[in-house]
């Protein structure tokens, strides 16, 4: 800061401003990355509240405690909120953290805008939240909200909905922004491509998967807006439009989607599993080949997610062709991260043992991911239990997994203070336990043939439902650890050193732990 | 980069949480507005009102605030390169926000029209429409008692009545301003003054008129040929499509006055116009966009 002469640097080197006013104005990367992770695990908790409220129906046959129209808003919800409230600003939140001390940089490249990309977020769930209490109930129409059930059916609420999803998507395209502007701009000298930490590398090709396609879910949720209250047809066939044109218009930005949840959670797992098997990662050019490679799959195979709607024989076979070479990318990783454990020194903390779950079962998660994938087996298996099975096991035991694990890994750097390791593996295996009696049977009750998004089952269904609930009230509860296991770190954890864990590399780990609030003001020279 | 050490990062700043309102009083007054159309004695528009009060004055203030700090001179190269990159990426996600449009209309005239017609294996929609004939533009809806279709369309009318037709004026205006505002730019990069604002104020009149004739366009669909939103998805997928283009261009159109008010009152350097550039940028990226729409929407 030695060039600059203004009344802003003054009190540029001085710490955080005091009180409330901090979190509102501030442009701090670490304070922003704070207020999103706290944001994510209040609405992972929102959402997780609204999973038991669904388990609990779902507990025994017939209608059990709600009615089918709110079973449906809390389905509906549980999936938005999850999606773009939970798991989103979590990796949001990491990139704030992490990828400015990863790089060297001093914050993130735009300041100001980091500040509004958080805000808009709390304003958006707020008024989604608050649907809820308006007349004809929150949205109910799935979180994929297909046409006509979000167009024709739609509650009056829809456009409370619509307009919230658009500065959502505001939201992250300027977070992406942000972060690809402080990725490409911000390297500390020396630190070329290839020698970028893997997370880093995985959020640069999140960000730019997110600048691609939430304009997408945008258009797509402005033509509803049209087709409600302007009288267009873009989804009504009777005027020459077709509500299948919303399923391709939202899978080809719901793909690449579910990437934007995945992808950083492999760069954390990779950092993690380098760390704690003593080793570096295991071909890291191939890791870098496979995240570019998954990203540009993703944007061609949207309709595998609707092979029952319609579609040429054609285009069947191609979805499903370019689907299961994904595939390749993924097991590459998979390889990449097993080999790297192979003959390291391994040493099992919180982060290891989620990272370890974590590629075991976002492993099966994927399979069941090629099993959907053969279009002719998918007519079986299409909108049943097996479909919430695997993208469960990708987004709880992937996604989840891997932000618990990246938030234990860096916690003592966040915090100054280790967190209580006895504490942190008793929530690893419980999760752990409790996920897999969750989410496994799914696979059965859902190749037997159990729908789902029905607030009611056959008796046949019953014994396995009931299992799946009590491990999903499991896992919920299992959470509220976590949350005691951060708080007791904050406030009453053993002093962390700098450089944390034994064979931690990279730069976040050559600052004082707790980081100061401002690092790397002078570049440090990457060699 | 040995400037990275004097990277200008704001201490602390009250414009984005104000913006963050802004954007929840968009949200609430825009969903009732929208809610309330049909009651006549809803006042719920002044929330819409307040909204876009605050949102153009965190703007106001926020642009402001970027022109004191870089006038002080406390921007780096590093960080100017950040403001060229952060534009960069917001006019690709531009580019896929019209992506969306054009792949509704390419899946509409490609796959579902010709279905609705009859055409191909899975063509069971042809037994609820029998009579519906898949032309493009789509003339007859297949359900006119809903969706009344145009009794006119917009398109190309052959090159002997091209002076009537709008859209050539329009292409005329669009990409002529292209090129005025290009001589502007390199006008003010080497220091003629007087030669940039004159190309600035020439690009300023072409734009405003190519809005002009797409609002006559417009009143002449609704007035003399039938072609509203309602009438199918010809007239949804031409009012979107030409409506969201529109739109851009007058964001353009006020970008670009103010820089060039701001150019009358002396801004901008030869080598410090980082606004006008910005500016210029997504000028012609809405004129590519025209481009692209002329040919899917109008000739083809």
């Amino acid at each position: 800061m030695s060039a600059v002469i203004d009344s802003h640097s003054d009190d540029h080197h001085h710490g955080p401003a005091k009180g409330i006013t901090r979190w509102l104005y501030t442009t701090n990367h670490k304070d922003i990355g704070t207020l999103y992770l706290w944001f994510s695990f209040l609405m992972l908790f929102l959402g997780g509240a609204m999973a038991m409220v669904i388990r609990a129906e779902l507990f025994e046959p017939g209608s059990q405690i709600v009615s089918p129209e709110f079973y449906n808003q809390m389905l509906t919800n549980h999936g938005l909120i999850m999606v773009f409230g939970a798991v989103m600003p979590a990796f949001v939140g990491l990139a704030n953290w992490i990828i400015p001390m990863q790089i060297g940089a001093p914050d993130m490249a735009l300041p100001r805008m980091n500040n509004l990309s958080f805000w808009i977020l709390p304003v958006a769930f707020g008024i989604l939240i608050s649907t809820f209490f308006m007349e004809g109930g929150g949205p109910n129409f799935g979180w994929t909200f297909y046409a006509p059930l979000s167009t024709t059916y739609a509650p009056p609420t829809v456009t409370f909905f619509i307009f919230a999803v658009h500065i959502m998507g505001a939201s992250s395209i300027m977070g992406s922004i942000n972060i690809i502007t402080t990725i490409l701009n911000m390297r500390a000298p020396g630190m070329t491509f290839m020698k970028m930490p893997l997370f880093t590398w995985t959020w640069l090709i999140t960000a730019y998967l997110l600048i691609a396609v939430m304009p997408v879910l945008a258009g797509a949720v402005t033509m509803m807006l049209m087709d409600i209250h302007f009288g267009t047809s873009f989804f009504n066939a009777a005027g020459g439009g077709d509500p299948v044109l919303f399923q391709h218009i939202f899978w080809f930005f719901g793909h690449p989607e579910v990437y934007i949840m995945i992808l950083p959670a492999f760069g954390i797992v990779s950092h993690i599993i380098e760390t704690f098997s003593r080793k570096p990662i295991f071909g890291y050019t191939s890791m870098v080949y496979a995240i570019a490679s998954i990203a540009i799959l993703s944007f061609i195979v949207w309709a595998h997610h609707m092979f029952t709607v319609g579609m040429p024989i054609a285009g069947e076979l191609f979805f499903m062709y370019t689907t299961m070479l994904i595939a390749i990318p993924t097991g590459v990783k998979v390889f990449n991260w097993l080999s790297t454990m192979f003959k390291g020194s391994i040493s099992f903390e919180t982060p290891m043992l989620f990272s370890i779950a974590f590629v075991a079962l976002f492993t099966i998660g994927g399979l069941s991911g090629l099993m959907l994938a053969i279009a002719p087996a998918d007519f079986q298996y299409h909108d049943t239990y097996f479909v919430v099975a695997h993208f469960h096991y990708v987004l709880v035991p992937g996604a989840i997994f891997g932000i618990i694990a990246g938030v234990y890994y860096w916690l003592p750097k966040w915090t100054g203070n280790m967190y209580d390791e006895v504490l942190g593996k008793t929530h690893f295996w419980m999760s752990f336990i409790s996920v897999n009696i969750t989410f496994f049977p799914m696979h059965f009750v859902g190749l037997a043939g159990m729908p789902r998004r029905i607030p009611d089952y056959a008796l046949q269904f019953a014994d396995f439902n009931m299992v799946i609930s009590i491990g999903a009230f499991i896992f919920g509860l299992t959470q509220l650890l976590f949350l005691f296991i951060i708080l007791k770190s904050i406030f009453a954890g053993k002093q962390a050193t700098s450089e944390v864990w034994e064979g931690a590399k990279g730069l976040e780990w050559t600052v004082a732990s707790p980081a100061p609030y401002h690092t790397f003001e002078t570049p440090p020279e990457v060699k | 980069m040995s400037d990275q050490s004097s990277y200008f990062v704001p201490a602390s700043s009250r414009l984005p949480i104000w913006m963050a309102f802004g954007l929840m009083l968009f949200v609430l007054g825009a969903g009732y507005t929208i809610n309330d159309l049909d009651k006549p004695d809803s006042n719920s528009y002044w929330i819409l009102i307040a909204a876009f009060a605050v949102i153009f004055s965190v703007f106001f203030f926020w642009f402001g605030e970027v022109i004191k700090e870089n006038d002080k001179g406390m921007y780096s190269d590093q960080l100017n390169r950040s403001f060229v990159m952060g534009m960069q990426w917001f006019i690709f996600s531009e580019v896929m926000f019209f992506f969306a449009f054009f792949l509704a209309l390419g899946y509409v005239r490609i796959f579902a029209v010709p279905w609705l017609g009859g055409e191909g294996e899975k063509a069971i929609a042809n037994m609820l429409w029998p009579g519906f004939e898949a032309t493009w533009p789509v003339m007859q809806t297949p359900d006119q008692s809903l969706f009344q279709g145009p009794k006119e369309n917009m398109n190309f009318p052959g090159f002997a009545n091209v002076g009537h037709w709008l859209p050539f004026w329009n292409t005329l205006c669009l990409v002529t301003s292209s090129g005025t505002i290009t001589i502007a730019e390199h006008a003010l990069k080497k220091g003629n003054r007087n030669s940039f604002k004159f190309w600035m104020v020439m690009t300023l009149i072409l734009g405003y008129t190519f809005v002009y004739l797409q609002g006559l366009e417009y009143y002449e669909a609704y007035d003399h040929m039938g072609l509203t939103l309602g009438a199918g998805i010809y007239g949804t997928t031409f009012f979107l499509l030409t409506g969201f283009h529109g739109f851009h261009v007058c964001l353009g159109a006020i970008i670009l006055t103010i820089m060039t008010i701001r150019g009358f009152r002396g801004a901008f350097t030869k080598d410090d116009h980082f606004g006008l550039a910005a500016g210029s940028w997504y000028w012609h990226f809405v004129d590519v966009v025209w481009i692209l729409l002329v040919l899917v929407v109008y000739v083809f």
